[in-house]
């Protein structure tokens, strides 16, 4: 909890104090558990999918996750979120056990494109706004602030002038950074995203890998990226995996700018940055 | 004129009138998250019930809802157990619905003239318990529908990002399985078991073929389902017509036109 608090009270504006907090949490460590997975076990009719992994992600981490087809990539996505309970071990978030974990807003979530029905009847803005349907908005109407942080993050991904569109009639790189806008849009500090690059052109997945570097860099998130796609990873986080376990490999660039993080919100932020 | 102050066709146009709003609107739901077939299926085990009703001297229409909640969650339980064959679930509680309804029909062989109107409707001899009735599961879908329209939209277009924004998924598909359940027994007497399900489809099949947003399509689905059903008694009254069958091919002539326009604005 540590790093959070410190990093509310430097945008705050103790700007005297910034430098000298930045370096006390540089020295403890810094940077507060984000996921921790210990000795987590999985099989699906007796076919065991996941072996004693035991994996930790810290804060500002950005972990690629790369595993061949059936080597438990998606079960493990699916456990970090919740969908899914380990057969043994456990998984935590922010240091809770993700059964009593509640505060799911902390928490973006980029699916598979090919998951979604293009011929679903919804705009642009319609999606990103449900970004903010979660526990704590039930029983809430849509305020005046919601619709306004759907134009900034509609904004910030530079699809601003799409929002009335259907999703189905957009193309599949402009259909991504509809979903990145809908998981940006609640401010998160975790973002997963689950095979972003899959189904569009080159030059549109180097121009989304090169945005998802640049918010890593720049802004207080962690991410945790699935993805089969090793030259991209590779090039970011590097040739060497920083642990396998059985066929997954998890890569990992830890991003400690923290002069770039005064900007608490980061749709704002990303605005600013254009 | 004469038609309007009888009696009968008024309390028909009332029933007709709710029921075109929550068939329509629970279909569109339904349609969205693949699960178009489940209001044949529900009506059909419906059916079971209310010749249970019928044998057992109980307000049909009651034990046919309660043979339809316990269907949906046969039919969610059955969902679970074969993920990947969500179709596989429906067919199987259908036929056994069927079944049920066909051994109920020989055991009580005196009622057959009534339960014959719940296969094909009878929305001429709808009492005012009925309208009640019917009334009662209008402000229960609409009112569920109002307060939770934001994680519906989720939930239909979305599950697993719902599941992770923190949604309790359990009471939403309770919830949801219990509105479809509400919606088909009480359509069952106006349309017939057979025709719920184009109550249910053929409005959401328009409204997709028209809307680009998820609010258009809701209203739209609502609109057209009015449409058909006030218009198809109309004329069904008037020219002596099977109300039910009326109703749904001017249903599937609404679509053929929703088809078609969106063919024209497209090309």
């Amino acid at each position: 909890m540590n790093a959070t608090a410190t990093d509310a009270t430097t945008a705050a504006g103790a700007t005297e104090t910034r430098a000298a907090t930045a370096a006390k949490t540089a020295q403890a460590g810094c940077h507060q558990e984000i996921v921790s997975l210990s000795g987590v076990s999985f099989s699906y009719d007796n076919q065991p999918i996941l072996q004693d992994v035991s994996f930790r992600i810290m804060e500002r981490d950005f972990v690629g996750l790369i595993g061949s087809n059936g080597a438990g990539k998606t079960t493990l996505l699916r456990m970090i979120v919740g969908l899914t309970r380990p057969q043994k071990g456990s998984v935590s978030l922010f240091g809770t056990p993700a059964a009593q974990f509640k505060d799911w807003n902390l928490i973006g979530y980029v699916p598979q494109r090919s998951h979604f029905n293009p011929l679903f009847p919804a705009t642009v803005k319609e999606v990103v706004l449900s970004g903010l349907y979660g526990r704590k908005k039930l029983f809430r109407r849509i305020s005046k602030e919601d619709v306004g942080r759907c134009d900034d993050a509609l904004k910030a991904l530079k699809i601003e002038d799409l929002g009335d569109k259907r999703i189905g009639a957009l193309s599949g790189g402009q259909q991504q950074r509809v979903f990145l806008a809908r998981a940006l849009i609640n401010n998160p500090k975790l973002l997963i995203l689950d095979e972003p690059l899959t189904g569009i052109d080159i030059e549109t997945q180097q121009n989304f890998f090169h945005m998802i570097k640049h918010m890593h860099q720049r802004h207080n998130i962690t991410f945790l990226m699935v993805s089969h796609d090793m030259d991209m990873v590779r090039s970011y986080l590097g040739e060497e995996p920083k642990e396998r376990s059985g066929k997954l490999s998890f890569y990992v660039r830890h991003s400690h700018d923290l002069e770039d993080c005064q900007g608490t919100d980061l749709l704002h932020s990303l605005r600013k940055e254009g | 004129m004469e038609l309007l102050s009888a009696e009968f066709f008024q309390r028909a146009l009332i029933g007709g009138a709710l029921i075109a709003i929550t068939a329509p609107l629970m279909g569109l739901f339904l349609v969205l998250r693949r699960l178009a077939m489940i209001g044949d299926t529900l009506a059909h085990v419906s059916i079971a019930g209310v010749a249970l009703g019928f044998l057992i001297n109980v307000y049909p229409v009651a034990v046919g809802l309660l043979f339809a909640i316990a269907a949906s969650f046969g039919i969610e339980w059955l969902r679970k157990a074969y993920r990947t064959y969500a179709e596989l679930s429906l067919a199987i509680i259908m036929s056994g619905g069927i079944a049920l309804a066909s051994l109920l029909f020989t055991i009580g062989k005196s009622f057959n003239q009534n339960a014959n109107s719940f296969w094909f409707g009878s929305i001429y001899t709808l009492d005012y318990t009925d309208i009640y009735v019917i009334l009662g599961v209008t402000v229960v879908v609409l009112s569920m529908v109002l307060i939770h329209k934001k994680e519906l939209f989720l939930l239909t277009f979305d599950e697993d990002a719902a599941a992770v924004s923190g949604l309790p998924m359990k009471y939403f598909n309770i919830m949801l399985s219990i509105l479809t359940a509400l919606v088909v027994s009480a359509a069952i007497k106006i349309v017939g078991a057979l025709l719920v399900s184009a109550l249910l489809t053929i409005p959401a099949a328009c409204s997709l073929a028209l809307s680009r947003s998820f609010k258009q399509a809701v209203i739209l689905v609502v609109v057209i389902g009015e449409a058909a059903v006030l218009a198809g008694l109309w004329i069904a009254g008037v020219a002596n017509l099977a109300p039910g069958g009326t109703v749904v091919l001017l249903l599937i002539a609404i679509l053929a036109v929703s088809i078609a326009s969106t063919r024209l604005i497209r090309t």
